[in-house]
């Protein structure tokens, strides 16, 4: 499994006091792993420190409000995984 | 401090938009319905005032960092210490600095000092959402001209 992964899970794991072993890549951080939308600032406080980028909640949680995208596309951890690996390769690509 | 109005900032002191940091003073007023009850014939700022102190101050902060383009709703509450206690008549410097500005949200550290001492600290977390309607946000900057907030500053950020 990814190390992106892995450090999210252990996030999650130690932020939300949720078992590690429950935090799969399928898991759904609000349906499966019960995280409201407070302890997930502290998830994302800490996924962007860990990382050094901005996850970019704001607009996230207005593409869902409108419509355009589901919360499966960002809160299902292969996908937030993927979402993050993708804010770190941006990062560091040549302006 | 107004306490009955939950104004508890009296005059910003210090904005450092570069820093991310702002000092605020406060004097804890002489009389009060709180300290009839907090505690009779024992006068003491009450733990959670104080608290809201610190997210007063760090809340003019994170306004003046988004030009006034963002109200920060109080969230959460860390590793508040309260080490001292405040009593009527005190004189509070309040300052608090940027921890962490997220994506919708931000995180503060906040202290009060009286006499030079730390009194009480705190980690806060705000959400930051558009202001609810142009009669609140009208309603903050005139707080803010109460408190002497620097709004000329915002135009230097």
């Amino acid at each position: 499994m990814s190390s992106t992964f892995d450090t999210v899970a252990n996030i999650i794991s130690e932020t939300c006091d949720i078992e590690r072993e429950k935090i799969t890549p399928e898991s759904h951080a609000i349906d499966d792993l019960g995280i409201d939308s407070l302890d997930f600032l502290d998830i994302a406080f800490a996924i962007d420190k860990a990382f050094g980028i901005k996850l970019p909640l704001e607009q996230w949680t207005q593409e869902v409000n409108d419509g355009k995208a589901s919360t499966e596309q960002y809160f299902v951890l292969k996908n937030l995984t993927a979402r993050i690996d993708e804010l770190i390769a941006a990062k560091s690509a040549p302006a | 401090m107004r306490l009955e109005y939950f104004l508890l900032i009296d005059r910003i002191a210090e904005l450092r938009l570069d820093e991310r940091t702002i000092r605020a003073d406060a004097t804890v007023p002489d009389t009060s319905t709180i300290f009839e009850g907090h505690f009779p014939g024992y006068p003491l700022m009450p733990g959670v005032l104080l608290i809201e102190t610190m997210n007063q101050a760090s809340g003019w902060l994170l306004i003046a960092l988004t030009k006034f383009t963002r109200m920060p709703f109080f969230a959460a509450v860390k590793e508040a210490k309260l080490r001292s206690f405040v009593t009527h008549g005190q004189k509070l410097s309040v300052s608090a600095s940027m921890k962490h500005e997220g994506s919708g949200y931000a995180m503060t550290s906040a202290e009060i000092r009286h006499d030079g001492k730390v009194v009480c600290n705190a980690d806060l977390t705000f959400r930051m959402v558009e202001f609810p309607s142009p009669d609140f946000r009208a309603s903050m900057e005139k707080v803010a001209a109460e408190i002497q907030f620097p709004m000329e500053a915002l135009g230097h950020g």
